[in-house]
């Protein structure tokens, strides 16, 4: 078990490093630094000074040893628009879309879940039909689209929930729903095809030979042993949604979290706080793999020799 | 063999199963009936697809979609299993009373649990044990067959361990509530022949000691010789030949017996050309109205064309074919 | 389909060919089956020559303004015109035509990133998986490194650094876009290698170009169809969402993405603005995955027997409650 932590954290490190080098290679050799940050009317002489303020004058490996040094200080300099720590932003607004990724994933999981064992029970039956149409159709509708059309439809018409913001937590039920969809629609189908394959194996037919009810049958052999595909998906899923839906669902809901906070920091060509969010969301995404890979190893006892 | 009482403990009576497939109706169980006595081992043989697997599997009630039980009656104890309070009743009685061990010990074990949680669930469900309870019942049931260092053992994974000793571990489940029957579907089918004779000793010794009925299912004559107090012959959906084990196996009466016992080979004769049966099994979507082995039969009449049914001859041995009427 | 006798090479190859168009035939007669794969196919040809008939069918110039017909409703409102049938946005745009345009971005974006990342991938794939050793080691762990980062994030910034339009939202969707097709690919190759006949032609003396393009990758182009396939419809919905962002189709170039986030500002008084060219993507993504379901299905024959015992079960579940549900209703 040792080893096999050791290894995996080797992994997880060397993939950070070609993150790191990757962050550094498109903010630094992709457009010029310089040119993005300074106002335009900067004269020649302010912009070498900022070069070397900045440290660009110098090789480019040198560099690069610098960029490594303070990003294991956690030190991505200060954000060009608010004049602070860029690290500290990210601190302050990575909660928020933690939160909303946990709240999203949590819907799309308590809503998959069940559906998918109903589906799977009756295959061919309407639950079935109607659950692989409706995923197939969740993933077709742009997220965006169905953030707005939320909007319009509870926030508007029916006024039940509020439209943006973060103040109360009845603000987190749209945006969460919106970000769960595309998790949802994937996750059912997955449930639905995984239960049906352990559904039809020997032991759940030895399970009810030995008179065991229905429920526990289902619901504690079968799917336990569906969990392992299913758990792979909802980690590759709050990876999505981490890194990727969120931007979206943020910028539709004004939802105060890193999404908005990257777009925000583009929009202002905000490069330094750009690069710490960039890297902030990237060793998420390591640490979560590696997270998962250990879960995985929890639940299956077939793979603790390995 | 202790037959205490007269009336059989499991009697079943023209079951018809169906399956409703794709490709048509097929015909699974095609009016089978049979009975096993209190204490004694049947014995059901026959080739793949003849219904042994699904006549079972009715009695414990585990025929799902698309299958369904389409006629006939199962009696245990005398009270019927497939009226409307028999379904609910079969629920308490599956596992409790009657129990089941199946063919393949390699995947009839859930992964993910360990041996003992597999053997106390069943404790736990059916006779309300504790755990501490249900444990010492484990470790009982698996010196019971013959599993050493049974306290490690409840720990393990079944991929900890081997083919012989998961089907002791399923026996085991088996018996964990003192059933009155235990329903054996090709128990050492896929089992090394050292390791069959093995589960085989500990099954008789098991059905002596405990006084437990048994249906043993298999495609092995010699299995059932060994073993079995009584035995019946299935073709095509049908119980052919049925009676005492050595009776039937000294004076086969139906040709689709009589035709088995030829085909297995005997150590004592000299090495001949095999005997086989010519021909194949029927299509159960369309079986024949008549006898179904009449097309494979040698001894065919004009009269096999008719609806062949179980005749008596004698005490306690019936056999479908025209020619039982002759003895 | 019995093999006839072939007498000399001409036969040979004349032979093969109808054995494609045989081939053809049968796939379009499952597909007459496959009641949701055939609307996701008819949807697709009537998309496709949409966007390719495009300024010939759009009833007005998707960028032509007119301030005196703004924020025009459709046609079956009161204040509508059959002129602007889907109405019109804030600068008097027709939204039918700008709809109809729009298709044209989504339709070559989605083509030109499962082309090039695709075709990057699968050589990537093949290398990794045919070479193996150190090749191997190095691809899958820049695909490793690639796959951590957040795409959607690094698309918008390396899009604001160079500069968003159409050409770089192709590239920097294709760049990563392209390791979904290497993994698949490697592993494919990685189990067709062990096969008996590839071994074989090795021993006869086959280079290795010839047996990955003659051998491995016949065997390829079924699951990597689907993935294709499968890509395409995210690379629409991506970027739709670029697009919705700012960063990736601008003005006064069309795109449905692009039209959505226009048409947020008027939601509220001006719902078709967003609705029409929402549907729009989401009836050509959903299109997409049909076609994508049912070609996973055709492709699988375990698949397709399962599809169908499921099926039938289902009926005859229907049609053994209606028997019991008529037979109680008698007694």
């Amino acid at each position: 078990m040792g080893r096999f932590i050791f290894w995996r954290l080797i992994h997880g490190l060397i993939v950070i490093l070609g993150v790191t080098v990757i962050v550094f290679v498109v903010t630094r050799m992709v457009g010029d630094p310089v040119q993005v940050m300074l106002p335009m009317e900067s004269t020649l002489e302010q912009r070498a000074a900022f070069e070397k303020k900045l440290g660009l004058d110098r090789p480019i490996f040198i560099q690069f040893i610098d960029f490594v040094e303070d990003i294991s200080r956690l030190d991505f300099g200060d954000s060009l628009w608010q004049h602070r720590p860029a690290m500290e932003i990210v601190f302050e607004k990575l909660p928020m879309t933690i939160l909303l990724t946990v709240v999203g994933i949590g819907f799309a999981c308590i809503i998959a879940i069940p559906l998918g064992i109903i589906a799977a029970l009756r295959p061919g039956g309407i639950a079935d039909r109607v659950t692989v149409f409706g995923s197939l159709l969740g993933l077709s509708v742009p997220q965006f689209w169905l953030g707005l059309l939320f909007i319009v439809l509870f926030a508007v018409q029916f006024r039940i929930l509020p439209t943006s913001g973060s103040t109360t937590p009845s603000h987190i039920i749209l945006p969460a729903l919106t970000l769960a969809l595309p998790t949802l629609a994937r996750l059912v189908m997955l449930v639905r095809s995984s239960m049906i394959d352990e559904l039809n194996q020997q032991y759940v037919k030895t399970s009810f030979a030995k008179g065991l009810p229905f429920v526990r049958v289902v619901g504690v052999h079968a799917l336990r042993n569906a969990a392992l595909p299913i758990m792979t998906l909802v980690g590759w899923e709050a990876i999505r949604a981490l890194a990727g839906y969120s931007v979206v669902v943020e910028t539709v809901f004004a939802w105060p979290g890193i999404g908005l906070t990257a777009i925000q920091a583009i929009e202002r060509e905000d490069l330094i706080l750009v690069q710490a969010i960039v890297f902030t969301a990237a060793i998420s995404v390591v640490l979560i793999n590696i997270a998962m890979d250990f879960i995985y190893k929890l639940i299956d006892p077939r793979l603790k020799l390995i | 063999m202790n037959v205490s009482q007269n009336a059989p403990l499991l009697e079943v009576e023209n079951l018809l199963v169906h399956f409703y497939t794709r490709g048509g109706i097929v015909q699974g169980a095609r009016g089978v009936s049979f009975h096993v006595g209190y204490g004694e081992t049947l014995g059901i043989v026959g080739e793949s697809g003849s219904g042994k697997s699904v006549s079972v599997q009715a009695v414990m009630g585990l025929i799902g979609s698309p299958g369904k039980i389409e006629g006939g009656d199962i009696l245990y104890m005398g009270r019927s299993l497939l009226d409307e309070s028999g379904r609910k009743y079969v629920r308490k009685v599956r596992g409790k009373e009657i129990s089941m061990i199946f063919q393949e010990p390699m995947t009839s074990l859930n992964p993910l649990f360990t041996i003992g949680t597999q053997i106390t669930e069943v404790l736990h469900h059916h006779m309300g044990m504790n755990k501490s309870q249900a444990r010492e019942r484990a470790i009982e049931l698996l010196r019971l067959v013959d599993i050493n260092a049974p306290e490690k053992r409840l720990k393990q994974y079944p991929h900890e361990l081997s083919g012989g000793m998961r089907q002791r571990v399923m026996i085991a489940i088996a018996l964990a509530c003192e059933p009155q029957l235990i329903i054996a579907d090709e128990p050492t089918t896929a089992l090394d022949v050292t390791i069959q004779a093995q589960i085989l000793e500990l099954l008789t010794d098991l059905q002596e000691r405990l006084n437990v009925s048994v249906i043993l299912i298999t495609h092995d004559l010699g299995v059932v010789a060994q073993m079995s107090h009584r035995v019946a012959v299935m073709y095509a959906g049908r119980i052919i030949e049925e009676g005492n084990v050595d009776e039937v196996f000294a004076d086969p009466i139906h040709p689709y017996t009589q035709g088995l016992i030829k085909s297995t080979p005997s150590l004592d004769k000299v090495a001949e050309r095999m005997v086989s049966i010519e021909g194949v099994p029927p299509n159960l979507v369309t079986p024949p109205a008549g006898c179904a082995f009449s097309p494979r039969c040698t001894q065919a009449k004009d009269g096999c064309s008719e609806p062949q049914m179980l005749t008596a001859i004698g005490n306690d041995r019936h056999v479908s074919c025209w020619c039982a009427k002759n003895r | 389909m019995t093999p006839t006798k072939v007498n000399n090479l001409e036969q040979a190859l004349t032979q093969n060919q109808y054995e494609w168009l045989d081939k053809l035939k049968e796939l379009g007669q499952e597909l007459l089956r496959d009641k949701a794969g055939l609307i996701g196919v008819i949807l697709i040809t009537a998309l496709v020559l949409m966007a390719f008939f495009a300024p010939y069918i759009s009833p007005h110039d998707p960028t032509e303004q007119d301030l005196s017909a703004r924020l025009v409703p459709p046609v079956w409102y009161e204040k509508g015109t059959w002129d602007h049938v889907f109405g019109t946005d804030h600068l008097g745009r027709d939204v039918l035509s700008r709809s109809i345009h729009g298709s044209r971005v989504s339709l070559w974006v989605g083509t030109s990133v499962v082309f090039m990342a695709g075709g990057f991938g699968v050589l990537m794939g093949l290398m990794a998986g045919y070479l193996g050793g150190r090749v191997d080691a190095f691809i899958m762990r820049w695909i490793d490194t690639q796959v951590a980062f957040p795409g959607l994030l690094l698309a918008l910034i390396i899009l604001s650094v160079i500069g968003p339009s159409l050409t770089t939202v192709v590239v920097v969707l294709s760049l990563n876009g392209w390791m979904v097709y290497g993994r698949m690919t490697r592993s494919a190759v990685l189990s067709i290698r062990q096969s008996p006949f590839v071994e074989s032609a090795e021993i006869v003396g086959c280079r290795w170009p010839r047996i990955i393009f003659r051998h491995i990758l016949p065997n390829l182009t079924s699951p990597l169809l689907t993935l294709a396939i499968l890509e395409f419809a995210r690379i629409v919905l991506a970027e739709a969402a670029l697009s919705f962002l700012g960063l990736g189709i601008q003005p006064p170039a069309t795109s449905w993405g692009l039209d959505v986030a226009v048409g947020k500002n008027y939601m509220f008084m001006a719902w078709w603005l967003v609705t029409i060219p929402g549907s729009a993507i989401a009836i050509t993504v959903l299109a997409v995955n049909l076609v994508a379901s049912w070609l996973r299905l055709i492709s699988d024959p375990q698949e397709r027997e399962k599809q169908f015992a499921r099926h039938m079960a289902g009926r005859m579940r229907r049609h053994l409650k209606l028997k019991n549900e008529k037979e109680s209703a008698r007694s």
